[in-house]
């Protein structure tokens, strides 16, 4: 290697307007700045396997309505499902699989890449000592997170548009609550891949997936609404405890009200309680990983 | 709370009485009581065994970890009551490539002067100077996954550097690169002295600590033995070569000891695992006299080590740098 030094001599054009870094006062716009330098990054890098993306959020949602809501429908019989709710059962699960999405996404977006980075690679060192507080850092991978979750989560709804072979009876009626919803249900999940993220090692991953992720979806009222638990009252006690009950309920409420719903002042607590907790349980575990 | 106003000072990194603890099932003292100053501009190592206390001490000033007791202040901000603050002064190269592998070595410049409050304009500009500077622009597309050792720890001095930080941290910087890689490191350390930026580097080679640092600090079991420039410690603690004599037989030997303590240009001689280990100040006359003295001892090999802070950290400690 030749000298690098030999390089420095005028090489320092227009970098010099760069920020004084040494100066006295500091600013809050420098943290703003560093936490949107963290979202570009991942804008950046997002935007370069955005395909992939796409497939990994729409295939689960995209087949399930052509099976159920489709294949089964046409097939002799009809789907025993589909009666369940007394109510067609693409309409029921049209919440439930936007639920599902956003938690998904929610999952891969945040506990994946954090476990890998925590663990084999430790790249989260460089964005750990940006000028910002480390809580900030984890807000950010929480916030960029729910971005994706929201994308997940509209996806599904024109898939139910074409797909069935019954209409879905989906019906918009209160945006706010539906903006209210989406955003919540999204930090919610970001939340609980932070705290997977931060106190799972990846070699555990997958059977995170197996006894947490796939237990609370299926007995999430993804596939069946909370009002049809009602016979197996035991049952629809124990989900209370489940937070994306919460979400499928939530979007139920926001996207198809005409299906039966828990009331929106419940779903609406019981997101904001499940966000702060597992927020404040995910932080707690990722400063643990950085700061020792 | 607003931070500490900025000191001006030329005291880059304060460390205060620091000390580390872990309380685990096992107490390990990794830092005990540790005293610093860095000035503007000098470039400093710190020179110690693995387990030494180097890494946590790094670890704490570039707020990573929690000291239990103790200040560092970094450009006069103190690291733990206001981290995000200190950190805009502080560049890193960790002992591992933490270089992020989902970008290429253009963004991961780019992306980091963004971090650190960079427009577009500025952060593309710096990207591209650093690119140059360290001789990396044809690798600029590349992914870190595909560049060896020596090339990624340049892109991660790089990106240390790239917010211009007061202070640099290199953590063990040439631990896995071969020869040449740490020749270029050096001289790419080396370099930043003419940006005047403050580098604290941590090594267990002590040919890396007397060729790059104006200044050096010796520590063990997590305390400052010794700190001065390399010449100084030389001076002080060991003008000293060291003979390490091994011989077939340990039987009888404190005459020979004895004998050669009573020569001037001796200034210690004790037994080792294998034999004799002798300081003296010069090896003029001394080398013949004791083979020869040495011989009916069976002895079976010699080395010399001339005067190094390696025969310095010896002399302190009474232990190799490496066991």
């Amino acid at each position: 290697m030749t000298d690098p030094s030999t390089q420095f001599a005028d090489k320092r054009s227009e970098a010099r307007n760069a920020p004084p870094v040494a100066a006295g006062r500091h600013s809050p716009a420098i943290f703003f700045k560093a936490f949107f330098g963290l979202l570009l990054r991942d804008v950046r890098v997002l935007s370069r396997e955005f395909i992939p993306f796409l497939l990994r959020v729409g295939m689960q949602p995209l087949l399930f309505l052509f099976v159920f809501t489709y294949i089964l429908p046409h097939m002799a019989g009809g789907n025993p499902m589909a009666t369940a709710g007394g109510m067609d059962f693409g309409t029921i699960i049209l919440p439930g699989l936007m639920a599902v999405a956003i938690m998904f996404s929610g999952i891969a977006a945040v506990a994946l890449p954090l476990s890998a980075e925590f663990g084999i690679t430790r790249e989260i060192d460089d964005r750990v000592m940006c000028p910002l507080p480390l809580w900030a850092v984890a807000l950010e991978k929480v916030s960029f997170s729910a971005m994706q979750s929201i994308i997940a989560a509209l996806l599904v709804i024109p898939m139910a548009y074409y797909i069935p072979a019954v209409p879905v009876k989906a019906h918009i009626a209160n945006w706010f609550l539906m903006v209210l919803v989406l955003v919540l249900a999204s930090l919610l999940a970001g939340s609980l891949g932070l705290v997977i993220g931060s106190t799972v090692n990846p070699k555990q991953i997958g059977l995170v997936f197996s006894i947490i992720v796939v237990p609370i979806t299926f007995l999430g009222c993804v596939y069946y609404t909370w009002a049809g638990l009602g016979r197996i009252r035991w049952l629809q006690i124990a989900v209370c405890f489940n937070p994306i009950v919460y979400m499928s309920e939530g979007l139920r409420a926001a996207v198809t009200p005409s299906v039966a719903h828990m009331p929106w002042w419940a779903i609406l607590g019981a997101l904001v309680f499940f966000t702060s907790a597992l927020g404040r349980l995910g932080l707690k575990g990722f400063l643990g990983r950085v700061l020792s | 709370m607003p931070p500490a106003p900025h000191r001006v000072n030329s005291l880059i990194v304060e460390i205060e009485a620091l000390t580390k603890i872990y309380e685990s099932k096992l107490r390990v003292v990794a830092v005990d009581g540790i005293d610093l100053e860095l000035n503007q501009g000098e470039i400093f190592g710190l020179l110690g065994p693995n387990g030494a206390g180097k890494t946590t001490t790094i670890s704490i000033a570039t707020t990573r970890t929690l000291p239990t007791s103790g200040k560092v202040r970094i450009a006069g901000i103190d690291v733990v009551q206001h981290p995000a603050h200190a950190r805009r002064h502080i560049g890193v190269v960790p002992q591992f490539n933490t270089l992020d592998r989902s970008l290429t070595v253009y963004e991961n410049l780019y992306f980091h002067c963004r971090y650190f409050g960079f427009s577009h304009r500025q952060a593309k500009a710096r990207s591209l100077e650093l690119l140059e500077q360290f001789l990396l622009t044809e690798r600029k597309d590349v992914y870190p996954a595909q560049l060896s050792g020596g090339l990624a720890q340049r892109v991660q001095i790089a990106r240390a550097i790239a917010h211009r930080p007061t202070v640099l941290f290199l953590d063990e910087p040439s631990a896995g690169l071969d020869p040449q890689s740490r020749m270029a490191m050096w001289t790419a350390v080396e370099a930043l002295r003419k940006e005047g930026i403050t580098v604290l580097l941590t090594t267990h080679y002590m040919e890396e600590a007397d060729s790059l640092s104006d200044r050096v600090a010796i520590i063990d079991y997590g305390r400052v033995l010794a700190l001065g420039s390399p010449e100084k410690l030389k001076q002080t603690f060991g003008a000293q070569t060291i003979f390490d004599l091994k011989l077939r037989t340990h039987d009888g030997i404190e005459p020979l000891i004895a004998a050669l303590k009573s020569r001037p240009d001796v200034s210690g001689a004790e037994p080792t695992a294998e034999g004799i280990r002798v300081m003296a100040s010069s090896s003029d006359g001394l080398l013949p006299q004791m083979v020869q003295a040495a011989s009916s001892y069976g002895l079976r090999d010699l080395a010399i080590t001339e005067p190094s802070l390696e025969t310095v950290f010896i002399q302190l400690t009474g232990r190799d740098l490496r066991d």
